[in-house]
């Protein structure tokens, strides 16, 4: 299958495979008005499968943040005139700001108007985030779809 | 500016000096009564607190301080719908330090982000409550000389008692601390505090279900109170509750030199027949929390010890 490459924007590579919709979504990408290739299970020498996203918008302001929270191990790809101009990997983020909600309902988050989702980092190797007002463990429940 | 919002903010050398100032507090009252002439401590208590609330004003009052405050949310401009942030600003212009209870878990460390005084959390929910903690670090100090190499039995609920978590999580940086759970099935520890604190410092644990059977080896037992809303049926409620009941037969083994401690309210869980035995420590408790709380005020506001 061929996908053109792109001129100006970010391709996400050795995404897990089946992430990429998940990325999709947590990114907001639904909601720019350029094109986005979503490629799914693509052969890949080192992890077999995975995904590949591609952004054709030349002033994304990506959030590394959340790629790192969703799947740690993506290889970032900044693209300017056809040419790769930056690549970075990205690393479980220390803290995350406004991905994900609380869910504990004793949260001061639920009722405090214009307070920040923030969460941080408690146990890397299990990747488990903690509200950093109540310490509740991260469900994953992201903030807006 | 430095405030206490968990009981780990402290380090253990912090947590020293403070043990080590209120003990001179204990020791030298006098010294201290002016020491915080002019300040202002707010109080706000967005529930209701007796010991606590009482407990930070006695401690203010006592280095020479004043305070002002409310007593519950009905009584402040929360009730209006003002957010904790803008309480929290305002009060700040008018106190040089803040105590603040809330019912919503993180509130104190909300405001901590906006004041522009100190915060001192005096208990969110069923969360942190630190000056607890320090009152229990103080009273295990007094009563025992040291804070490490002891047998502690915690009692009763042990899955939603703040106190007990706070309290596993400050002795867990101290060396060779026994720990020995003593309660019913439904309220162990929560999976957190074993995960977190037991196995990733490699600290063992003992768990058994009656007092009776580790009530000699304790050099300490902090007490809590098992409640009837948290058992899924009455009748299991009805089985455990008297099983974590301290009475005069149930200390008959016991070292002659246990401390019974307990961050109160008690309702029936120690049998008022203890109270007069050398080894209940829990009123002599909620006294070192108001000589820990005017250590706290004083290093938070950066009052030197006077000479």
């Amino acid at each position: 299958m061929k996908i053109d490459s792109i001129q100006n924007g970010i391709v996400l590579d050795h995404i897990t495979a089946g992430k990429a919709m998940l990325i999709y979504k947590y990114l907001g990408l639904d909601k720019l008005d350029c094109s986005v290739a979503i490629i799914q299970n693509a052969t890949s020498h080192k992890m077999g499968r995975k995904d590949i996203l591609k952004i054709d918008h030349a002033d994304y302001d990506i959030n590394l943040d959340i790629l790192g929270y969703v799947d740690p191990g993506i290889s970032v790809s900044f693209i300017k005139d056809g040419k790769t101009i930056e690549k970075k990997k990205v690393d479980l983020p220390e803290r995350i700001v406004n991905v994900v909600k609380c869910k504990n309902p004793r949260c001061i988050t639920t009722t405090e108007q214009g307070i920040q989702q923030i969460f941080k980092l408690a146990d890397a190797q299990k990747r488990i985030y903690r509200c950093i007002y109540c310490e509740t463990e991260d469900q994953g429940e992201r903030i807006s779809w | 500016m430095r405030h206490l919002i968990d009981p780990m903010d402290l380090s253990v050398e912090e947590i020293e000096e403070l043990l080590d100032l209120a003990d001179d507090i204990i020791a030298h009252k006098e010294k201290y009564a002016k020491v915080c002439e002019g300040k202002k401590l707010a109080t706000l208590f967005f529930e209701p607190s007796t010991r606590t609330r009482l407990s930070f004003e006695a401690a203010m009052m006592e280095l020479g301080g004043n305070v002002l405050g409310f007593s519950s949310s009905d009584s402040s401009s929360s009730a209006k719908g003002e957010s904790v942030a803008d309480t929290v600003k305002v009060v700040s212009c008018y106190a040089d330090i803040i105590a603040m209870r809330h019912p919503k878990e993180g509130a104190p460390l909300l405001a901590s982000l906006k004041s522009d005084a100190p915060i001192i959390n005096a208990g969110d929910g069923g969360h942190n409550h630190p000056t607890q903690t320090l009152t229990d670090l103080l009273t295990i100090r007094r009563e025992k000389g040291k804070l490490s190499d002891v047998t502690v039995g915690f009692c009763g609920d042990l899955k939603f008692g703040r106190t007990v978590h706070s309290l596993i999580k400050a002795l867990s940086r101290y060396e060779n601390i026994r720990y020995i759970m003593i309660s019913p099935v439904e309220l162990e520890i929560p999976k957190y505090l074993r995960e977190e604190v037991f196995e990733q410092k490699g600290i063992s644990y003992e768990q058994v279900r009656t007092i009776d059977e580790v009530i000699d080896r304790l050099d300490i037992l902090y007490m809590t109170r098992v409640q009837r809303e948290r058992f899924f049926n009455e009748a299991d409620y009805i089985r455990l509750k008297d099983t974590y009941i301290l009475d005069m037969p149930k200390l008959k083994n016991a070292k002659e030199d246990l401390s019974i401690l307990h961050p109160l309210p008690r309702v029936n869980e120690i049998s008022v027949e203890v109270d007069d035995d050398p080894r209940a420590c829990y009123f002599r408790q909620a006294l070192n929390g108001k000589y820990v709380r005017m250590a706290l005020i004083m290093k938070l506001l950066g009052i030197e010890k006077p000479e």
